[in-house]
């Protein structure tokens, strides 16, 4: 048991804070560390640089263009882009569809995607949720029916974050509709370019659009582009989901959250002193700090354990069932923190310059943005009544 | 950077685990509280001839050099088991105290023998007005020829009553918060003015009140320098503390191992009540409160070992302050679980309940350690 860092570390921790330093654009930076959305050009361009590096995806295997890095390694290099205020790549491509790509995928299809990946070429989205099918995922509805090399995919997912980026959907369609649930599902990689695919916007408690549905109407799909075996897609699913869980902690932008409220809490004034003297507010700040040193702690131990062989179920759900509950209740206190200036808000597109021209003191634009979109991040990547669920079959065996 | 125990820790880690299922079944504990001594001095034996004893302390005295990363390993196995040897008090408080402020003589007198088994020691900090400030200290040691005499009260001084040795301190100087003026004595238990008030605590140990009245001791009395200790006594708390949160997290892992297990078997409604969503939901949240726990105590053992003073200190309030918390919620919510059985004295879950009650309030309870460490960020 040992927390120190060795040089190697260090020197490792110099370079990854020369490289934000020197290369992380001050516009994505200022976006990012708001807590707004980092429009498309700008996330592209970031992840170019990120890829340049050799950075874009660093927990995948080397071969596939990971970066190798030690545990202690990827630690640091997290708490440097928190810290820095540097968005970490899109997941859909990079941790969600790429493992899967590389660890049940053909020779074809690693080769031909996962290069795209990492060069940004492809934006992809995840189409799990359906209209009918949200916690009760099994259930989907999506057809696939087979004809001659091609599936023909009729239905709808919904929930779709960012598909009106995206040119690539990993889908869950049903191929057996007379198996069990679970096991009539198949694995899909889709053009979003194919004829039948109609995008239609969902405008968020943020009035923003993030979410979106998809329609699929006769959509031919190659076979070639099915990942693993039919009627497995399940499987692979689970796998999925399983990653989504465990990248979703987020501890250095909760981090990041609480350097800010400190901040602010030293420029906010109230009784004639400022927001830093109040007791009750400092309170809940050390408490919420309290809760995600335990859960930084907890990433880490699993992280160490994982590195000493040990395969988890479902253990790291707990990370995100923690992790999303410090990101709400640190974004609530920011709104907090804000006093009169927590009521203004409008979503990004409704004037030119909304970065850098929202009204109140400069740190006031942004946590509001932050605050409403979160609010999904107990619902996302399985609800944290799911993941309750999960950790109690799987883990507790009840 | 790595959480892994290395093959000695390992060895170590499994001989208290041995122990503890040997000797320490419900009904075995519960008849060594019901006795005067409170634990058994058997038991004390094999511990010292296990090497336990000398675990901390350095090679020269006859100890082993462990570091808190072995402190953790052991005070968390014997958690499990609700241990009452006055471990913790001699070793982990009393032996500490010594090893950090002591002459070289009043070392060599004391440790070796400790770590024989052959000398116990309590520490008295706590008066009446003092809560769980360490220097809000009211006793005084008043300079009387080549020695001291010390007056006052301490209270809840655990195994105050079987131990040997009272560590006290007292102010040789300041005002009464002071932190400067604070000395540590190391007071014999039959010394003329100490008036010992033994009782049983709600946890199934034994403390006592103790009034020091004009009580003379020698100049050899006074651990370190006259006036200093304070650094001394906050760092020996801030590594006992986080030995407290140790045994905590084995309680809790154990009270949630008892009460999973009760969750699968008890049927009600013709079904395992293991199988009620709303069941399952606060047992994911025990389990949860447990396993943060244990990275904070594992977390604050590795920092410890770093020597610096305000680390450690963020380090141990904050696990103390999750420690807290998990405690009072999973023995609260392990009875709540059991239903009935959780109330009865004969069944084991009642009595984690009551030392993880304890525990979340021994050296400052969770709100104490909350405004600790938001002082120290």
């Amino acid at each position: 048991m040992d927390l120190s860092f060795s040089d190697e570390d260090l020197a490792f921790k110099a370079e990854v804070r020369e490289f934000l330093e020197t290369k992380l654009p001050e516009d994505v930076r200022s976006y990012y560390s708001r807590g707004m959305h980092v429009p498309k050009e700008l996330q592209v361009r970031w992840q170019k640089i990120l890829h340049e590096q050799g950075w874009m995806a660093p927990a995948w295997p080397v071969e596939y263009g990971g970066t190798g890095w030690t545990v202690t390694q990827r630690y640091i290099a997290a708490q440097e882009f928190g810290t820095m205020g540097a968005p970490t790549p899109m997941p859909f491509g990079v941790s969600m569809v790429g493992p899967v790509i590389y660890t049940f995928g053909s020779q074809e299809q690693k080769d031909y995607y996962l290069p795209r990946i990492l060069n940004s070429e492809d934006w992809w989205c995840q189409g799990y949720s359906e209209p009918g099918s949200g916690s009760d995922l099994a259930s989907l509805q999506t057809k696939a029916v087979r004809d001659g090399d091609d599936y023909i995919v009729n239905g709808q997912k919904i929930w779709t974050s960012y598909a009106q980026h995206a040119n690539m959907i990993f889908c869950l369609v049903r191929t057996d509709s007379n198996a069990k649930a679970q096991e009539g599902i198949s694995f899909l990689l889709i053009d979003m370019n194919t004829p039948g695919i109609t995008i239609k916007p969902i405008y968020g408690i943020d009035k923003e659009n993030t979410l979106n549905e998809v329609f699929f109407d006769d959509v031919r799909v190659p076979v070639k582009n099915r990942v693993g075996e039919e009627n497995k897609g399940w499987t692979y699913a689970k796998f999925l989901l399983g990653n989504e869980r465990s990248t979703i902690a987020r501890v250095a932008q909760s981090k990041r959250r609480v350097n800010k409220l400190k901040e602010i809490a030293k420029t906010e004034r109230v009784d004639g002193g400022l927001l830093a003297d109040d007791k009750d507010f400092m309170r809940k700040l050390a408490q919420i700090e309290v809760d995600l040193m335990a859960l930084e702690y907890t990433e880490l131990r699993m992280l160490s354990q994982e590195a000493a062989g040990k395969r988890f179920t479902a253990e790291p759900s707990l990370l995100k069932i923690k992790g999303t509950e410090i990101q709400q209740r640190l974004t609530e206190l920011l709104v907090e923190s804000l006093g009169m200036y927590g009521a203004p808000y409008e979503a990004m597109g409704d004037y030119e310059g909304r970065n850098d021209t929202a009204p109140g003191p400069d740190y006031a634009n942004g946590p509001m943005a932050e605050h409403l979109y979160l609010r999904a991040a107990t619902i996302y990547g399985g609800t944290n009544e799911i993941q309750r669920n999960i950790i109690s079959k799987m883990v507790l065996g009840l | 950077m790595d959480f892994e125990l290395s093959d000695e820790q390992t060895l170590l880690k499994d001989s208290v685990d041995r122990f503890v299922q040997e000797n320490y079944s419900p009904e075995a504990r519960l008849k060594l509280t019901e006795t005067d001594l409170g634990f058994s001095r058997d038991h004390w034996k094999t511990m010292a001839e296990l090497g336990w004893l000398g675990m901390p302390f350095s090679e020269e005295v006859g100890g082993f050099g462990g570091s808190p990363v072995d402190t953790m390993i052991m005070m968390e196995s014997m958690g499990r088991g609700l241990v009452l040897e006055p471990f913790f008090s001699t070793v982990i408080l009393g032996g500490a105290l010594v090893a950090e402020a002591g002459s070289e003589a009043q070392v060599e007198e004391i440790i070796p023998t400790l770590i024989e088994g052959n000398l116990m020691l309590a520490f008295a900090y706590a008066e009446t007005q003092s809560r769980f400030n360490l220097n809000d200290v009211e006793t005084t040691a008043t300079k009387s020829g080549d020695g001291y005499v010390l007056s006052g009260h301490k209270i809840v001084v655990y195994h105050g009553d079987t131990a040997d040795k009272i560590i006290v301190s007292a102010r040789t100087g300041g005002e009464s918060r002071d932190e400067a003026g604070i000395s540590l004595f190391v007071v014999d238990r039959d010394a003329d003015g100490v008036d010992i008030r033994g009782y049983k605590t709600v946890d199934g140990q034994r403390a006592a009140d103790i009034r020091f009245e004009n009580v003379k001791v020698g100049a050899n009395a006074l651990l370190g320098t006259e006036g200093e200790a304070f650094p001394i006594i906050d760092k020996v708390v801030d590594r006992a503390i986080a030995a407290l949160c140790a045994e905590a997290v084995g309680a809790m892992t154990a009270a949630n191992e008892i009460t999973n297990e009760y969750l699968k078997t008890r049927k009600q409604f013709g079904i395992p009540i293991g199988k009620f969503q709303v069941l399952q939901h606060r047992m994911v949240d025990m389990y949860m409160e447990a396993e943060q726990s244990k990275s904070m105590s594992d977390m604050a053992a590795m920092k410890l070992c770093f020597d610096d003073v305000v680390e450690a200190r963020k380090a141990v309030s904050a696990t103390k302050a999750q420690v807290g918390k998990a405690a009072k919620f999973v023995g609260q919510q392990a009875v709540q679980l059991h239903g009935g059985m959780g109330m009865t004295d004969e069944y084991s879950i009642g009595h984690y309940f009551k030392r993880l009650s304890t525990l979340e309030m021994l050296f400052g309870n969770t709100d104490y350690h909350l405004n600790r460490f938001s002082a120290a960020s």
